[in-house]
């Protein structure tokens, strides 16, 4: 599906534009929203042009971390209301947004109207960033599968916790089971301990590879983009509605999600 | 005869001057009429007033027949499932659950054996489900029953235990006539895990799969099917090791 929205290049090969990170969880509350920003923030600092596209259509909620008016919306883009020029706008971390708006209710079920105007919204942006991030629901819901199938990899957000392992697992089953295989990265948040997200990570390629890989053509390999330590100042910035790559960058969570953040830039 | 149903306190509102002049013969009379004693506290104080309220509200949220929750109550109860599930998570159930045959009830008994009919159903339903659950009146001889945090796995026999509850309930028509029993047909549907959908969708997906049991002969149940992804006990074994599993389904 994503090759619909960035064909290659038929003679090199590359892919002109963004590249297209989908942020996904299969759990709720594991701080997804959180790592996108702060990803996203810690890109802009570097240096690159990245969009946060609110993708939870039917529970958006990046206005709230952002503390941002969602004034002209992608529901409005839908809608033809307004066009996508007026949604675009600047997050306090130097990058841009492209915001749901609260409610979409209308769009919390796939139809074929909704994806072709999604599918018409990357076209038009990707030309413009470097990178951009798609904050999926959380879960597994047909919204979140073709959101995940624009991207051209995926990032998984799950928490030591078990029932966010299992969901995350289920996640990665599913998307493994029907969509084009496309690179993985893991992202553990509030880890207890260094070293967690290395062990949840290999706890999880074990389960894959057992149930999962034998069913696959191509195995999926989790890649270990990072680990992001149980940090107050998190619950701090969150509480007053910051970036914490803003409000408190020297803190442990946020050297963490600047190192992820560096493994993302281009070589 | 029934215990209350929750009402939520909003901080307290002085009582108007007014009080002691406010017209409250009709309210008391529907109040009598249902069965319920006047509020005890000395009338016209705001202690007097509130139980009238909270009285009130319980009597417009259940339906008078069966004394079972009415419409309105669970359309709201079926708007706070929808939010509750889309953050949380946790799949929840809705069955529409409706009378088989009910009109010939009514034409060859009277509707005083109707009535009879739609409570004992009312009853039965009632003592099929847990005590979280919510049975609800919704219509004539239509009822819903909200099973908030009901696992996938578990919805088939749920599904066929309320219908089998009706089944077995036999109906004793004055003056001692032959007992009449009914069955229900029952469609079900899941709340969209995550997704914050609408009450209106999920009854109206849930009415898609009553309309099927109906047509494919009543007395049965039809749920809409689940493509959840099912992680087996293997896997979640593996995933888990020792650690301590919280979730306990």
């Amino acid at each position: 599906m994503s090759d619909v929205v960035n064909p290659p290049n038929p003679r090199t090969g590359a892919r002109p534009g963004a590249r297209i990170m989908a942020v996904t969880s299969g759990k709720g509350g594991v701080g997804k929203t959180f790592v996108a920003a702060n990803l996203a923030a810690a890109l802009a600092r570097s240096g690159e042009r990245v969009l946060v596209l609110d993708a939870d259509l039917g529970l958006a909620n990046l206005d709230v971390v952002l503390n941002l008016a969602a004034r002209v919306t992608l529901h409005d883009v839908f809608t033809g209301r307004a066009d996508l020029e007026a949604a675009l706008q600047p997050a306090p971390g130097g990058f841009t947004v492209l915001l749901a708006g609260s409610g979409l209710v209308e769009y919390s079920r796939m139809t074929p109207e909704v994806r072709d105007k999604l599918l018409g919204v990357m076209r038009q942006v990707r030309p413009r960033f470097d990178h951009v991030l798609l904050d999926t629901g959380a879960g597994i819901s047909d919204v979140v599968l073709f959101t995940v199938s624009l991207a051209d990899e995926v990032l998984i957000v799950a928490t030591p916790e078990p029932t966010s392992l299992t969901d995350a697992y289920a996640t990665i089953k599913v998307l493994a089971a029907t969509q084009v295989s496309r690179p993985m990265r893991l992202l553990v948040n509030q880890v207890q301990r260094a070293g967690e997200g290395r062990a949840v990570c290999a706890q999880l390629q074990a389960v894959v590879d057992r149930f999962v890989n034998p069913t696959l053509p191509e195995p999926v390999k989790l890649a270990l983009l990072g680990e992001v330590p149980q940090d107050g100042a998190v619950r701090e910035a969150v509480q007053r509605r910051q970036l914490l790559l803003e409000s408190l960058p020297g803190c442990p969570a946020a050297i963490a999600v600047a190192a992820a953040a560096a493994k993302l830039l281009p070589p | 005869m029934h215990a209350p149903l929750p009402v939520d306190h909003a901080p307290s509102i002085k009582p108007p001057a007014t009080a002691a002049a406010l017209c409250l013969d009709t309210a008391l009379a529907l109040l009598r009429q249902a069965g319920q004693a006047p509020p005890q506290a000395e009338p016209g104080t705001s202690a007097y007033l509130q139980t009238l309220i909270d009285q009130l509200v319980d009597l417009s949220s259940r339906d008078a027949l069966t004394g079972l929750a009415n419409r309105r109550n669970f359309e709201l109860a079926l708007a706070r499932e929808v939010d509750r599930v889309a953050r949380s998570g946790e799949s929840a159930l809705l069955l529409m659950v409706d009378i088989d045959f009910f009109k010939r009830v009514n034409d060859q008994y009277g509707h005083a054996a109707g009535d009879l009919v739609i409570r004992a159903v009312g009853q039965a339903l009632t003592e099929s489900v847990r005590p979280m659950d919510l049975v609800a009146r919704i219509g004539g001889e239509e009822f819903a029953v909200l099973l908030p945090n009901c696992p996938a796995a578990f919805g088939p026999q749920v599904a066929a235990r309320v219908r089998q509850s009706v089944a077995r309930t036999s109906v004793a028509l004055p003056p001692a006539g032959a007992p009449l029993s009914v069955t229900v047909s029952v469609g079900g549907a899941f709340a969209p895990q995550w997704v914050r959908s609408t009450p209106g969708i999920w009854m109206q997906r849930a009415d898609v799969q009553l309309y099927r049991a109906k047509g494919e002969g009543r007395d049965r149940v039809c749920l809409e099917h689940s493509d959840a992804p099912e992680v087996s006990a293997q896997e979640r074994e593996m995933l888990l090791g020792s650690a301590p599993i919280q979730d306990a389904v």
